[in-house]
């Protein structure tokens, strides 16, 4: 089977900055591949381009089947796309919103009304059906946008950072929702600056960074590839923290970073849990005083400066833009 | 289906999207029906009652004026609602689905036009309260009234066209009434054309605006029978004139606004 999405060497620039450098992409039918980076690293402007919104100054892609140049007309009505900023209409209601989608897909008066009551249902709006989507919360507003991207039940789907600025539960809610869509056969690119939402969604993570994709594989492959868990330790005195770091070197398998100013060391492992019992057992038996212990996944900030030597957010020549 | 049949159920679409923003967010089309409601009050008690037209009173003279004053500051919504969408990144939804991409643009003015009728036909009221007449037969009213729809909507495209070269709102509003005022007060709206200096006489002459207040005077009954009939071509066939103003405003501006937001929204 051919892959859903392909993309070979993208290449967009505007004016003298770089956004996307020879960007290749393959996405098999029916999976998830999540684009992880820093804003500004070229992951919108690969959803705008795969979803005919800009044209590349050079390469090729296809969706579903359709060049993204040469097919654009036939492959809009093959996809389904959710912005960055909910793009629903504020006076709208969410059904009219909803019904003026399906009718712009061409699904004709009753089929368009019958979809949008089925999604609002699906999404737990059907309450809010009837009231303007002004009224509703961003986590409503979000699942409206997702709703609308899914009126003409695209085989593919491009969710562009769906979850920033969500608070928890509603962010656990969507990630609920696109795994359900995501069992149903849909194939789905989503970026996102969460490693975990990365981890959570996505059979293949490909971090980008500068316009191009600089590693592929699954989560717990570029977690592995970065040194797995750290193991965290705030000391309560400065003094200790370098006999520390020596005593539990061996546990590393990475650099071990100590932050004198908070005391803090932070010390890549690969068994998380084995490590922190062994860390914490030594600091007991030296008597040495402990404010705070514990385990957590690496961030994107680490994936990052693991894999690029430089900081996520800050790179060097690149502007500071998501386009 | 064909890619017209697409574009016009498109269109229609997007309209009905546009009067329901209407219906929901009231203040726009409060904006548009008081402003004419205080225009022509004001005009018609501070002027009405300083200048005298030989054979009919300055009131009946004076409403046509404020009716296209009006219809041509209210397009300019199609402008500024255009430069607001383009800010929030409404379009972007828009340009991923299978429509026909020029539905956006009329479906917009399609919108603007229903609510500068709602203003024209308040204008008609309120000057029927304050001594306006209609002198004609009903069918010259009617073709009155839709003279002023027409070049409404052709003057909405104009505005869109400006709307997206710019592309911000805040130098749209400042351009859009550096333009409309000129537009306005260089006419025949407040006084005879032929009685300006000139240089001045022969803009006001041959002002588009002139043209199509010219046309309503004359479709209504308004013209004063005392008055000189007018000698530039355009206002002596003013409502021939003011369709083919409004033809060639449509002809020009409906493909170059539909260019300018293709490349507008790519960017």
């Amino acid at each position: 089977m051919p892959p859903a999405i392909t993309a070979e060497g993208l290449v967009k620039r505007y004016g003298d900055v770089i956004a996307l450098d020879g960007m290749d992409l393959s996405v098999p039918e029916g999976t998830v591949l999540a684009l992880l980076g820093p804003n500004g690293a070229g992951k919108t402007t690969t959803v705008r381009i795969l979803t005919t919104l800009l044209k590349p100054d050079a390469g090729r892609a296809t969706v579903a089947g359709c060049d993204v140049v040469a097919d654009a007309a036939r492959l809009r009505s093959r996809i389904g796309a959710s912005g960055q900023y909910a793009a629903v209409d504020d006076h709208l209601t969410g059904a009219e919103n909803l019904e003026m989608v399906g009718r712009l897909y061409h699904l004709g008066a009753r089929r368009s009304r019958q979809r949008a009551r089925e999604l609002l249902e699906r999404f737990d709006l059907t309450e809010a059906a009837d009231r303007p989507a002004q009224g509703y919360s961003g986590g409503m507003r979000r699942r409206l946008d997702l709703a609308a991207a899914l009126v003409a039940g695209p085989p593919v789907l491009f969710l562009d950072e769906p979850t920033t600025g969500l608070d928890p539960r509603a962010r656990a809610g969507l990630w609920e929702t696109i795994a359900g869509l995501v069992a149903g056969g849909t194939t789905v690119l989503l970026t996102t600056q969460y490693m975990e939402e990365a981890d959570r969604l996505a059979d293949t993570v490909a971090v980008v960074d500068r316009g191009r994709v600089i590693a592929l594989g699954t989560a717990d492959e570029l977690k592995d590839q970065i040194g797995g868990d750290r193991v965290e330790l705030t000391l309560t005195s400065a003094g200790d923290l370098h006999a520390v770091r020596q005593a539990l070197a061996s546990l590393a398998v990475g650099d071990v970073r100590a932050d004198d100013a908070a005391l803090r060391l932070t010390i890549p492992v690969s068994d998380g849990t084995a490590a922190l019992t062994i860390a914490l057992g030594h600091l007991a038996a030296g008597g040495i005083a402990v404010r705070d212990a514990g385990l957590r996944r690496p961030t994107l900030d680490e994936v990052f400066l693991t894999l690029t030597g430089h900081q996520a957010g800050a790179p060097a020549g690149t502007k500071e833009q998501d386009r | 289906m064909t890619p017209l049949q697409v574009a016009l159920a498109d269109g229609l679409t997007m309209t009905r999207r546009n009067i329901l923003k209407i219906k929901r967010a009231p203040d726009q089309l409060g904006a548009v029906i008081m402003l004419p409601v205080v225009l022509v009050l004001l005009f018609a008690y501070v002027f009405g009652s300083m200048i005298e037209l030989p054979g009919m009173s300055y009131r009946e003279y004076l409403l046509p004026g404020i009716f296209v004053l009006t219809i041509v500051s209210s397009a300019q919504i199609t402008g500024y609602t255009l430069t607001l969408d383009l800010r929030k990144g409404v379009f972007d939804r828009f340009r991923t689905l299978p429509m026909a991409p020029s539905a956006v643009l009329t479906g917009q003015t399609l919108g603007d036009v229903l609510m500068n009728a709602a203003s024209v036909v308040t204008m008609a009221l309120v000057g029927l309260a304050v001594g306006w007449r209609v002198h004609t037969a009903p069918h010259e009213a009617a073709l009155g009234f839709l003279t002023l729809l027409l070049f409404a909507y052709a003057y909405s495209w104009v505005t869109a066209a400006v709307a997206l070269a710019l592309r911000t709102p805040e130098v749209f509003n400042n351009i859009a009434t550096l333009v409309s005022m000129p537009l306005i007060f260089l006419s025949n709206a407040f006084v005879d054309s032929a009685r300006l200096p000139g240089p001045l006489r022969a803009v006001a002459e041959w002002n588009p605006v002139s043209t199509v207040i010219q046309a309503t005077r004359e479709l209504f009954g308004n013209v004063a029978p005392g008055m000189p009939a007018p000698a530039a071509w355009p206002l002596r066939h003013a409502v021939t004139a003011t369709l083919l103003w409004s033809a060639l405003l449509l002809a020009v501006f409906v493909p170059l606004a539909n260019r300018l937001y293709t490349k507008a929204v790519s960017r």
